[in-house]
């Protein structure tokens, strides 16, 4: 054995990154160090939020992290021939990892962790500046944590853009005997997946900005609600919180402080209408997710009957850093009324696509164009859905919309959870707008009927227009549907489905009036 | 391949007492049964009415409500492909046809031998490597049709 330090190969264990081999990979690469004798201890991180360039495997090396990207297992003998472990040049080579223009130009602050190092431990989590929220939390009056978030501009993050600050303060002034800090981890956007990155890749944060709003209103009890389309993150949290428990973070005493903040997780059963926050407390409470009527707001009655926070990843996880660096370096990021740093996930017909995080205000078209590096077909860009499945269509004209809350309101459209997918010049967008009816049909939780009823009669009316029959009265009828729906239903489910609609209709309305053609589902 | 072991009755209500404690423990349970058998019995539904003092409506209610659980054994292997806009925009309608054509099985059905359930999920959370498609709860992406040949061809060797 060498006297030699071993040298440090990063590969991810980020369910994005296995999902394109990087176990592969990590075998392949302890494997080629073995026969050759080499000192290597191979580390699973988190991603870094490159996902175009996964598994990206990066070397610790006299140069700082050096990055190479898309390898494949039989890419590894090759590396090894180079001078892979001196972070040396290959066909594969990124260049050291921080200098990468994607994630130079991008301002992390809820990210900054993130794929840095094993996401597990808690050793490396205080080591990179974990829990110094918490220390300054600890230090204030609880009424003073919740003035820090109010005054730092933070917008609840899942979607609605609610200042967080105030939802708390609400909680903090509500009467109950038990009052709850529920993280709304049910991340069902087609688009998002910046909640899963993070619980994969730095689950410590989440836990340590839900034991600080437990803190700040008074709860003593909190539960993230995972999706059960992930896995990895749920294993991910569940090892974290068992790991909080052990070292004093969670329980009795949080911290050697006075405060107790109980953590558990619980995992979804596959119903999209969760991610809504009265379907998600049903769910938590054992019940079908239907909504409930609101209000009373769950501020005021949520989880069993007692106020409760309910809050998106993204929104708890940015918390420490306000609590640690304060409200105002915060605010300073951002435009308008939209303040802080954006999440931004790339997705769908993209070169690279990947996590962005950067100040609200950049615009659509810097994002797809200059991040994303066009479309992945290399055909020309058509539209982009902003939002998730409840987002309007953009055209290439509306690239120029800054990501803002009310930039996007302007223009009919919804930036949502941030999540941007890509359509290339196939896409036909009469029948995006059948599929979101019909996703709308499949996903309703059944209660109100302009929902219920009116998604399925959507799907119809939008086949017939396919069909030809009586256009332009069946798109009258459409246009007067989805008013119906927007103004009458109790959620945002049926109260939004008409966005990529009408944003269909409105932008792209050669497609509506293509010739006669009839669709099946899953075509 | 799912291990589910067969339905037993004496498991079954010691996975449920096991969790009745838990606040809104119907989940859960469920959960947890589904992972131990592959499905949810009817013979669960009475059992864990009973044990939550709640009526065997409101138990069947979740039980259907929820995509996840499945009343019937499911196919012994689980094909879920990807079917929200992201994957959409990568080929993945094109994929789910593919999949429905080799297996003579639609979405939400299992092949006649009972060897492939085949399920759309939307969102799988893995929408920058689209598309993107879950085997037996292992997560593949950048799926095309080779790829998915491939796979179809490792199912029709497995057991």
């Amino acid at each position: 054995m060498s006297a030699k330090i071993s040298t440090k190969v990063y590969v991810p264990r980020d369910a994005a990154a296995l999902s394109v081999g990087a176990e592969d990979v990590a075998l392949a690469i302890i494997g080629e160090a073995r026969r050759r004798n080499l000192d290597v201890t191979v580390v699973r991180n988190g991603s870094r939020g490159l996902l175009w360039a996964e598994p990206l495997v990066e070397v610790e090396s006299r140069l700082g992290r050096t990055a190479y990207g898309r390898v494949t297992a039989a890419d590894v003998p090759g590396l090894f021939d180079g001078a892979f472990l001196e972070g040396g040049h290959h066909r594969l080579s990124l260049g050291v990892t921080e200098e990468i223009p994607y994630l130079k130009r991008q301002e992390r602050l809820t990210f900054a962790r993130c794929g840095l190092t094993d996401p597990l431990s808690i050793e490396d989590y205080r080591g990179l500046g974990g829990f110094r929220g918490l220390e300054r939390a600890l230090t204030l009056a609880p009424e003073s944590i919740v003035e820090d978030v109010v005054d730092s501009g933070l917008r609840g993050r899942g979607g609605a853009g609610f200042p967080t600050g105030l939802k708390w303060r609400t909680v903090r002034t509500a009467l109950g005997s038990q009052k709850y800090v529920v993280c709304n981890a049910d991340e069902g956007d087609s688009g998002t997946f910046a909640d899963r990155l993070l619980m994969e890749g730095d689950p410590f944060l989440l836990i340590e900005g839900m034991i600080i709003a437990g803190i700040a209103v008074g709860a003593t009890s909190g539960y993230i609600y995972v999706r059960s389309e992930y896995p990895h993150a749920f294993r991910t949290l569940k090892q974290a919180i068992a790991i909080a428990y052990k070292n004093g973070y969670l329980g009795a005493g949080v911290a050697g402080s006075q405060y107790a903040f109980d953590l558990d997780i619980r995992l979804g059963a596959g119903a999209y209408i969760c991610g809504e926050e009265t379907a998600l407390l049903e769910s938590l409470e054992g019940k079908r997710g239907i909504i409930r009527y609101r209000p009373p707001l769950p501020a005021i009655q949520g989880l069993f009957g007692q106020p409760t926070i309910v809050n998106n990843v993204l929104s708890l996880a940015a918390v420490p850093l306000i609590l640690e660096k304060g409200a105002s370096f915060y605010r300073d990021f951002g435009m308008g009324r939209s303040r802080g740093t954006l999440p931004i996930q790339l997705a769908g017909n993209v070169k690279r696509g990947g996590l962005i995080e950067k100040a609200f205000g950049i615009t659509l078209g810097e994002i797809i164009d200059e991040f994303g590096g066009g479309t992945a077909s290399g055909r020309p860009f058509r539209a982009a859905q902003v939002g998730g499945p409840l987002g309007a269509y953009f055209p290439r004209e509306f690239l120029d919309t800054p990501l803002d809350y009310e930039s996007f309101t302007a223009r009919k459209g919804l930036l949502g959870h941030g999540g941007i997918v890509v359509f290339d010049d196939s896409v036909d967008l009469a029948r995006q707008a059948r599929f979101a009816m019909e996703f709308c049909a499949i996903e309703s939780c059944g209660k109100c009927t302009p929902c219920r009823i009116g998604s399925t009669r959507g799907v119809e009316i939008i086949d017939r227009v396919i069909a030809g029959q009586d256009r332009d009265r069946n798109l009258e009828l459409l246009d007067d549907l989805c008013e119906l729906m927007q103004e009458a239903s109790l959620c945002a489910l049926g109260g939004l489905t008409p966005y990529p609609v009408l944003s269909a209709l409105k932008h792209f309305p050669e497609d509506f009036d293509r010739p006669a053609r009839t669709l099946r589902a899953a075509e | 391949m799912i291990h589910a072991a067969p339905w037993d009755d004496q498991e079954a209500l010691e996975i449920v007492t096991r969790h009745r404690q838990l606040p809104g423990a119907a989940l859960p349970i469920l959960h947890a049964l589904q992972e131990r058998f592959g499905y949810i019995d009817r013979a669960a539904i009475p059992m864990v009415a009973e044990v939550l003092n709640l009526s065997q409506a409101e138990i069947h209610g979740v039980v259907a409500f929820y995509d996840d659980f499945r009343e019937q054994p499911p196919g012994r292997h689980t094909l879920r492909l990807c079917r929200a806009e992201a994957c959409q925009a990568m080929g993945a309608n094109a994929l789910v046809a593919q999949a429905e054509k080799r297996l003579r099985a639609g979405l939400g059905a299992t092949t006649l031998d009972g060897k492939v359930s085949l399920a759309a999920v939307y969102c799988l959370g893995n929408c920058a490597c689209a598309p993107a498609l879950m085997l037996d709860g292992e997560l593949i992406g950048r799926v095309d049709a080779a790829r998915l040949d491939q796979l179809l061809d490792r199912l029709e060797n497995a057991a």
